[in-house]
């Protein structure tokens, strides 16, 4: 539909016209700002932890453990240097070798969800029962926050009484 | 041919005087949009509607997706 647009646009005698292929999708999944009547409906981004700690790859398994503990947290997002997820580390998996790097005790490929999608949205297997907790990243897997399943629980059943 | 653009190049054009049409829907549009954007309709895209629009500046255009 855009490249029709830009087309006719050109047609109009419009000489600088730049196409956005990705849409609106792509800004909203890159939790960027919205406007619109449903602009405001909240998004898991509005209920994700944005303090959730996070490590590199590469660092020692017995520093980590500290920094997690540290905050009371029970996992910690591994990520590169653009900030973009690799993994995720519980606190049970940091009882190894102070020495061991990261890389040996992630997660790889956890479960993700963009920042844009709706509390009353979430995919079957967002239940509390199957993972109590996720991360939320932008389209370019970049770390947002983490998820508590139980907030959005709890966020629904306040909503629906 | 229109050049294709990356929402780092909107906000960059944005910030720089570009003008940005939504041209879906008007329910689409008023229900959700990129702040800045103005609603002109693929259907209704003509030589009356784009008046609003200034020829002498950039102009972006969206949709939903890659449709």
């Amino acid at each position: 539909m855009s490249a029709r647009a830009a087309s006719r646009l050109e047609t109009l005698r419009f000489r600088q016209v730049y196409r956005y292929q990705p849409g609106k999708a792509d800004w909203f999944a890159a939790g960027l700002p919205r406007e619109g009547t449903e602009a405001h409906t909240p998004g898991v981004a509005d209920m994700a932890r944005r303090d959730v700690p996070t490590c590199r790859l590469e660092e020692r398994v017995g520093a980590v453990h500290d920094r997690v503990r540290e905050g009371s947290w029970d996992v910690c997002g591994v990520v590169n240097e653009q900030g973009v997820v690799l993994g995720l580390v519980r606190v049970e998996a940091l009882g190894v070798d102070p020495d061991s790097p990261v890389e040996d005790v992630m997660q790889p490929a956890p479960v993700t969800f963009r920042p844009n999608l709706g509390l009353g949205e979430m995919p079957e297997y967002g239940t509390k029962q199957q993972i109590p907790r996720a991360l939320v990243t932008t389209s370019d897997g970049v770390l947002v926050g983490l998820l508590w399943i139980e907030d959005v629980d709890g966020h629904q059943t306040h909503a629906r009484s | 041919m229109a050049t294709q653009i990356d929402r780092n190049g909107v906000q960059k054009l944005l910030a720089d005087g570009g003008q940005l049409v939504d041209v879906l829907a008007a329910k689409d549009y008023e229900a959700e949009h990129i702040p800045g954007a103005i609603n002109i309709p693929l259907k209704s895209l003509g030589r009356e509607t784009v008046r609003q629009l200034d020829s002498g500046r950039p102009v972006m255009v969206y949709c939903h997706d890659y449709q």
